[in-house]
């Protein structure tokens, strides 16, 4: 894997409208750059040739997509689901109406559990997640679906800061992170994280 | 496939209702809250759908989204973007206000939270062409909200804060003519005839409240907790012309009347005469209307008891069982558990009591006091077993579940009432004893018991069948006749078991159709300044001694409804009574009240002006009419101090409205001013005739005044009153009113102060008047010692080291909130900086307020 050797894409350009306030904080830029940074990695895998203009709203600064259709779109699970239709690509919100459930149930958990949660959460998310994992290859099964993607895009600024240690401790998680970002096409704007082959730490050890 | 709920959680109504629409068949399974379905979540969580497959939906969206997905309608943008929002934006705000209202009462503050999503959601409706959210028909998006949205809305009592109530055009106009109708064709007043009974076609109301135990006086909190909340109640209810029976009495029997006989060294039936006399007068002088203020001491009360003695008896109801306990030979009795003292058993303390210990607070048997002596004589009792008879309450728990389930979910029980409920069920029901060896109390009629009487707790609540009784031989009327009366219980939380599991359980188990309670009503405890009521220390206003305070019993019922202890507990302070008394009543009601009968006669002669009502007026009266609907709304749900609070906004409304309208300049002006200043003076002085109706049920006398300085029809009351409300114009143009004069008087610090000195208690720390099971006392459990005596004097340095200290610990508090920090971290935190909080207004030489409780204790 290369690092850090990306060029910014043109759409990057036009991304960080903030339609609200002039000023959003640091934290906050910091969340509506993840959010609409991701959506433009989305677009770039799903190979949508014309970039989208996003805006955001509140105070939350949650994404909007000025639809040329309809009413504008709100939020990222339904801007990003709406980029899957347009793509064409509707199998990756699952193809039966219970993988339709499980992915939404994990972008839902996603966007309620695993963004803004504080320190002792994440332990317990990455603990459940380890366990939900232990006998799947993607989040919904054996298909690759957009839950992989937008928990993939979650979860990066955790998994980064996890020592080998904990790395090992949440097997399963780092089996499933690393196959995601490994994934033709979807890393993007976020970089790799090192994954150990071997383990270090002799298992069994908490 | 199979849906797992646990009850009482809000999330499960959407998968249920969605299975409902849909009809997607599917198992459904009750699991308990502590049950976990899901493998991987470290905490149990419900709804949960098990899917075909064995995979889990654990999110009640995804599982809404599945069934509708299933029977044909998948997910649309719009859909998606309804339901991303509910879990984003609306839940979070939905789950901080419900925990706002359900554990910490605090309704306002709940409301405020819902304001921005219900905002956000108001705009997006107003702005759609269709009938439903996405489309002309219904979507998932449409049940996850309105599930989502139930638990708060279906309680009428979060409302937006008053300045915010926004009216359409057409509830403007429809007000408008309502009031314009007037008082034609509307119900003429009923008079009471007794005795009253119940009637066919009519709402037959059974209204009872805890019979005060007879051998002390009652204090405000025994006063609010059950007769004055009572009181209000039946009061309303006559004005809505339900047909209703107030009955009520003193509770004569048991230990400690012979014992209080044995310290004024009179007989039990002497001390029961007096103090009958002394409760009659006290309630008279607060005015609490019983249509019956009866007794448990009656030859009724015998034949009833017995009677359901037997029945209970031959229906195999009773157990026999042989009980250990203390005789003093020397006075040649049984001894009561308060009539023993010895050393605890627990932590050698040497004075505790026969059923419990002082000194470590734990329960004792009596006998296993080490060293007893009887505390009468000081002899030394010894054992004896004796043959005591037992209700046999294991026998009758599935009929008793069964009704209760019945009553709670069709009838109005408090939270607490609830609460405590299923504790006992769920603890188990145990045999309880119903005899005892005393000889003042109900004789027990059989052959093998005839030295015993019936225990206190068997027998008290039999005083409302008797009490009715004596009140009409027709009593089985009211109490054999389930099919055609209500029954309300008033009661402070400590009675709750009593009403609700034991005394249900003799009903019952007579199997002789009885009247069961249908609405039970508790209240928790009110505390006097920020200690207990104590007889014993001279701590609190008793019952008899409010009326040598010189302050009129209309302003101490008020007062006390002001701060029904409803939600939580709450505490009489003497300043703020003044504060109240003073803002509320002088400044807000009765000013408004006064100035509008006083422009009338200074004005117009005396005569109501005519009134042409423009928008601005029409808008008053439907922001009158929409708090007039909220106060039959809330008191129809025995939400007693909430409707006092709409009272108090219905004449917010009148002197906002009179002071921009600005009478009293206007009739100087030209003519059409001075029509405009008869229309305003003309509807403030209707709006003060509604105020003396929804004013009757708090404060009689202030009303009754009201209405005859006024002049008003006696039908004014009962007519605004029916249905769901209707203000109307009651004094047209042209009625004439009589003299009016101030309603209210000012409470002077002087004489607040010299009130708090008189009633602080002299003596320092002693025992405490108990709170007795049936004396419906409502004393609190809880002291904190020395607390009353910590009125510092004002320290400047001091109140400024404080005050920046709290400064300081408030944003520490902020800081860890906004990192999210672990919660029990940041509840110590808070707990400091309370203290410091109470320390600063100590300090500042005033009464800390008392902390919010959260959660409930049992």
């Amino acid at each position: 894997m290369m690092l850090g050797n990306r060029q910014p894409s043109e759409a990057e350009g036009n991304l960080l409208q903030d339609s609200g306030n002039s000023k959003p904080s640091l934290l906050v830029s910091g969340v509506i750059k993840m959010a609409l940074r991701e959506l433009s990695s989305l677009e770039r895998f799903l190979g949508l040739k014309k970039p989208n203009k996003y805006s955001t709203q509140g105070g939350k600064k949650v994404p909007v997509l000025q639809n040329n259709n309809g009413p504008a779109l709100i939020g990222l699970v339904t801007i990003a689901s709406h980029l899957v239709h347009e793509a064409k690509r509707a199998e990756l919100l699952g193809d039966s109406a219970e993988q339709r459930a499980v992915v939404q149930q994990w972008i839902e958990h996603r966007i309620t559990r695993l963004d803004n949660c504080s320190k002792e959460e994440v332990k317990v998310i990455l603990k459940e997640l380890n366990q939900y994992l232990e006998d799947k290859v993607y989040l919904a099964g054996n298909i690759f679906t957009l839950a992989d993607i937008l928990m993939y895009y979650g979860i990066h600024h955790i998994v980064v800061e996890l020592a080998i240690l904990e790395k090992e401790r949440y097997l399963n998680v780092t089996r499933w992170f690393d196959h995601i970002q490994h994934y033709p096409g979807i890393r993007h704007h976020l970089p790799p994280v090192v994954v150990l082959r071997n383990r270090v730490y002799p298992s069994g050890h908490h | 496939m199979k849906l797992y709920i646990s009850e009482g959680n809000p999330h499960c109504i959407k998968a249920l209702a969605v299975l409902e629409l849909t009809g997607v068949k599917c198992d459904i399974e009750v699991i308990s809250h502590e049950e976990k379905v899901v493998p991987h979540l470290s905490r149990p969580v419900s709804p949960v759908l098990l899917l075909p497959s064995g995979q889990h939906l654990f999110s009640p969206n995804s599982i809404c989204q599945y069934l509708y997905d299933v029977s044909g309608q998948a997910l649309t943008d719009a859909t998606r973007q309804w339901l991303e929002w509910e879990a984003t934006n609306l839940q979070p705000a939905v789950l901080q206000s419900l925990h706002m209202v359900a554990l910490q009462g605090k309704r306002v503050e709940a409301a405020a939270v819902m304001k921005e999503p219900l905002n956000w959601l108001e705009q997006s409706l107003s702005k759609r062409s269709t009938a439903f959210l996405t489309a002309e028909v219904m979507s998932v998006a449409d049940v996850v909200l309105w599930a989502a949205l139930f638990p708060l809305l279906s309680d009428t009592s979060l409302k937006p804060a008053d300045d915010e109530c926004v009216m359409s055009v057409e509830e403007v106009e429809a007000a408008a003519q309502v009031w314009a109708d007037g008082l034609r064709a509307r119900s003429a007043v009923i008079e009471r005839k007794h005795p009253i009974l119940p009637q066919e076609g009519k709402r037959n109301v059974l209204l009872t409240s805890a019979l005060p135990y007879v051998n002390n006086v009652p204090h405000l909190g025994n006063i609010i907790g059950c007769v004055l909340s009572a009181d209000v109640f039946a009061r309303y209810g006559r004005l809505r012309g339900w047909n209703l029976l107030f009955v009520c009495g003193t509770d004569e029997y048991g230990t400690a009347t012979e014992n209080k006989a044995r310290e004024e060294g009179l007989t039990p039936q002497e001390i029961c005469d007096k103090y009958h006399t002394i409760h009659a007068s006290i309630y008279q002088w607060f005015q609490i209307d019983f249509d019956f203020f009866g007794r448990t001491t009656t030859e009724r009360q015998t034949e009833i008891a017995q009677d359901i003695f037997w029945r209970l008896h031959e229906r195999g109801f009773l157990l026999e069982d042989t009980v250990e306990q203390l005789r003093c030979e020397s006075c040649q009795r049984f001894l009561a558990d308060r009539f023993v003292e010895g050393v605890c058993p627990h932590c050698h303390y040497p004075e505790a009591r026969g059923d419990q210990c002082d000194k470590c607070g734990r329960l004792i048997n009596a006998v296993e006091l080490r060293s007893p002596q009887c505390k009468v004589c000081k002899e030394t009792p010894v054992i004896r077993s004796s043959k005591h008879l037992f209700l046999d309450l294991p026998k009758l728990e599935g009929e008793l579940e069964q009704w209760l389930e019945k009553s709670i979910s069709s009838g109005d029980w408090t939270a607490n009432a609830r609460h405590i409920t299923r504790s006992w069920l769920r603890d188990g029901l145990k045999p309880r004893c119903i005899t005892r060896d005393l000889r003042w109390g109900t004789p027990v009629p059989h052959q093998d018991f005839k030295e015993k009487v019936f225990y206190v707790w068997f027998d008290a609540p039999i005083g409302y069948l008797s009490i009715t009784a004596n009140y009409t031989d027709q009593w089985e009327k009211w109490w054999k006749n389930p099919q055609q009366v209500e029954l309300y219980n008033f009661m402070a939380k400590d009675n709750v078991p009593f009403h609700s599991v034991v005394f249900p359980c003799s009903l019952l188990g007579a199997q002789d159709n009885y009247t069961l309670v249908n609405n039970l009503i508790a209240t928790e405890y009110l505390n006097y300044e920020d200690t207990k009521f104590s007889k014993s220390r001279g701590v609190g206003v008793f019952g008899d001694m409010a009326k040598d305070t010189g302050i009129p019993s209309d302003v101490w019922r008020f007062y006390l409804l002001f701060l029904r202890p409803e939600a939580q507990d709450s505490a009489f302070s003497w300043a703020d009574m003044a504060i109240k008394n003073n803002s509320e009543l002088l400044n807000n009601l009765g000013n408004f009240i006064n100035r509008a009968g006083m422009f009338v006669s200074k004005f117009f002669d005396g005569c109501v002006p005519e009134m042409l009502l423009n928008d601005d007026d029409k808008r008053l009266i439907a922001q009158v009419c929409w708090e007039l609907k909220q106060y039959i709304t809330l008191l129809d749900k025995v939400r007693i101090r909430d409707a006092l609070k709409c009272i108090l906004n219905i004449s917010r409304h009148g002197n906002q409205y009179m002071q921009v309208n600005e009478p009293w300049k206007k009739i100087k002006g030209g003519d059409d001013d001075r029509r405009r200043a008869g229309t305003v003076t003309g509807v403030c002085v209707n709006v003060a005739c509604l105020l003396s109706a929804v004013l009757e049920p708090y404060m009689p006398t202030v009303s009754h005044t009201i209405r005859a300085q006024l002049q008003a029809p006696p039908t004014c009351a009962s007519a605004q009153l029916q249905g769901s409300g209707s203000f109307v114009c009651t004094l047209a143009a042209g009625h004439r009113i009589g003299t009016v004069s101030p309603l209210f008087q000012k409470l002077e610090n002087e004489q607040i102060e010299a009130l708090r000195k008189r009633f602080g208690g002299q003596q320092p720390e002693e025992e405490c008047v108990e709170a007795k099971t049936q004396s419906s006392s409502s004393a609190s459990v809880e002291t904190k010692p020395g607390a009353s005596q910590q009125n510092l004097n004002t320290d400047p340095e001091r109140v400024k080291h404080l005050t920046s200290l709290v400064a300081e610990q408030g944003d520490k508090v902020r800081a860890l909130k906004a990192q999210k920090v672990e919660k029990s971290v940041i509840v110590e935190e808070v707990a400091k900086l309370l203290e410091l909080k109470k320390q600063l207004s100590l300090a500042e030489g005033k009464t800390p307020e008392p902390a919010a409780q959260k959660g409930k204790k049992k």
